[in-house]
């Protein structure tokens, strides 16, 4: 174009400038190539990434408590010491995750005072009690199980540092979905009492196993723009329906029921048909109202000023550390 | 432009990043970052955050804000030079094609 330059068309080119921006990104999701922390990337892609990692990191670590509650009262030293290694873990996979979020320009302190304040989000299943040793085991089964549906399609995510954070934690997480899968076939291979407990715990962390894939399609608002994204790979309820299609073989071998009456194999979708979900109770205990959402919060924010001491003295000891090593060079 | 991570006056303890040689004859390798007071207790929490499963046999730590990166927004500019300079590849040279041991 020979147009001589007006002031409008210097306008344009600004625009066009901040579009070249966007075209990269738009580029790379195309190519189905990845997004590092310091390209640049659209502000709602930033923060659909902090709000899902951060809520991520958030349930690992609230999801230490189920299965901390057991660690004194594990059966064996055997069973103690791999409950330990589990919650261990689950420590780590929310460092994991905390440090992918904060390459998002958000800090470790502020993801933890949300977190503590109640104004971050964690997954509704850590708001369920484990009052029974069963529970162990159905956790490690079916929640582990559920968790490990929506994370192995999330290695892929678009954004560099979360797909890597998931690969180490898929790897881990295999283990916790055998033993837990293990403590139940040893229930079930024991008294009528064990078989009974083995069931009751099945009973009660199927339907919230469930609910772990989020709302039905249809009323799940965000998905189509993270999926747009390359964050998501699969829908709510295409995960959904693999996870029950993995775990009715499996309950087979344990010789427990899943307690949903309309649960069958459907020949022509060949896929299993399934019960309707309580959405109302998924939404009273995202809404706080779950049987255990005030102690989990309580627990954690005890935790943290507990050990606000040691993180204050170490970090005390730390500069006056450097300050002498100075004074001596 | 977002703050390289490390350098926040928010956060009680700094930053470092995480380097883990997984076995003799191995350089170390990013394997990700964590907070600590000071270099030895960053390499302690290293050890029980990335080498739980035997992944190591050596740690390294550095403090985040200690390195120096390449300017993001000149990146196409920077890494330019290598653009059609194919003849540093050794399958630029074809007609050898064929003859053993070359």
């Amino acid at each position: 174009m020979t147009t001589p330059a007006e002031p409008d068309a210097l306008a344009a080119d600004a625009s066009l400038e901040v579009s070249a921006d966007e075209r990269q990104f738009n580029a790379l999701i195309a190519a189905d190539s990845r997004i590092e922390p310091r390209d640049w990337m659209p502000d709602a892609y930033r923060k659909t990434l902090v709000r899902q990692i951060s809520q991520h990191a958030n349930s690992e670590i609230i999801g230490m408590q189920p299965e901390a509650n057991w660690i004194t009262r594990a059966p064996s030293l055997k069973r103690k010491a791999i409950l330990m290694a589990k919650v261990q873990d689950e420590a780590g996979h929310g460092l994991y995750l905390y440090s992918a979020a904060q390459t998002l320009g958000t800090t470790r302190d502020e993801m933890t005072d949300a977190l503590i304040a109640g104004k971050a989000r964690y997954s509704s299943i850590f708001n369920y009690p484990s009052p029974t040793w069963a529970d162990m085991g159905a956790i490690g089964w079916l929640v582990d199980g559920a968790a490990i549906c929506n994370q192995v399609p999330l290695c892929r995510a678009s954004y560099g540092p979360y797909g890597r954070a998931m690969v180490r934690i898929c790897k881990e997480e295999s283990f916790h979905q055998r033993q837990g899968f293990e403590i139940l076939l040893e229930l079930m291979q024991g008294t009528p009492a064990q078989r009974e407990m083995a069931q009751d715990a099945v009973n009660r962390w199927y339907w919230p196993a469930l609910m772990m894939f989020g709302p039905p399609d249809d009323d799940s608002p965000n998905s189509a723009q993270s999926m747009a994204w390359n964050i998501k790979r699969f829908s709510n309820d295409e995960l959904r329906q693999r996870f029950v299609g993995m775990c009715v073989p499996q309950a087979e071998v344990l010789g427990l029921t899943l307690p949903d009456p309309d649960l069958r194999w459907n020949d022509e979708k060949g896929a299993y048909d399934m019960g309707e979900i309580d959405w109302t109770e998924f939404h009273e205990v995202l809404a706080g109202r779950g049987p255990a959402n005030a102690r989990r919060l309580q627990r954690r924010r005890e935790a943290h000023e507990e050990g606000r001491w040691v993180r204050e003295a170490a970090a005390a000891y730390a500069r006056k550390q450097a300050v002498r090593a100075q004074a001596v060079a | 432009m977002m703050s390289a991570p490390g350098t926040s006056e928010k956060e009680i303890w700094p930053l470092w990043e995480v380097f883990v040689r997984a076995s003799r004859g191995i350089s170390h390798t990013h394997v990700g970052s964590l907070h600590a007071p000071d270099a030895a207790l960053a390499v302690r929490n290293a050890r029980d955050l990335y080498t739980r499963r035997g992944e190591g046999v050596s740690i390294w730590v550095v403090p985040a804000d200690a390195i120096t990166t390449s300017d993001p927004d000149a990146k196409g500019a920077f890494f330019e030079s290598p653009a059609g300079k194919n003849y540093r590849h050794a399958s630029y040279y074809s007609k050898s094609e064929g003859v053993k041991h070359l």
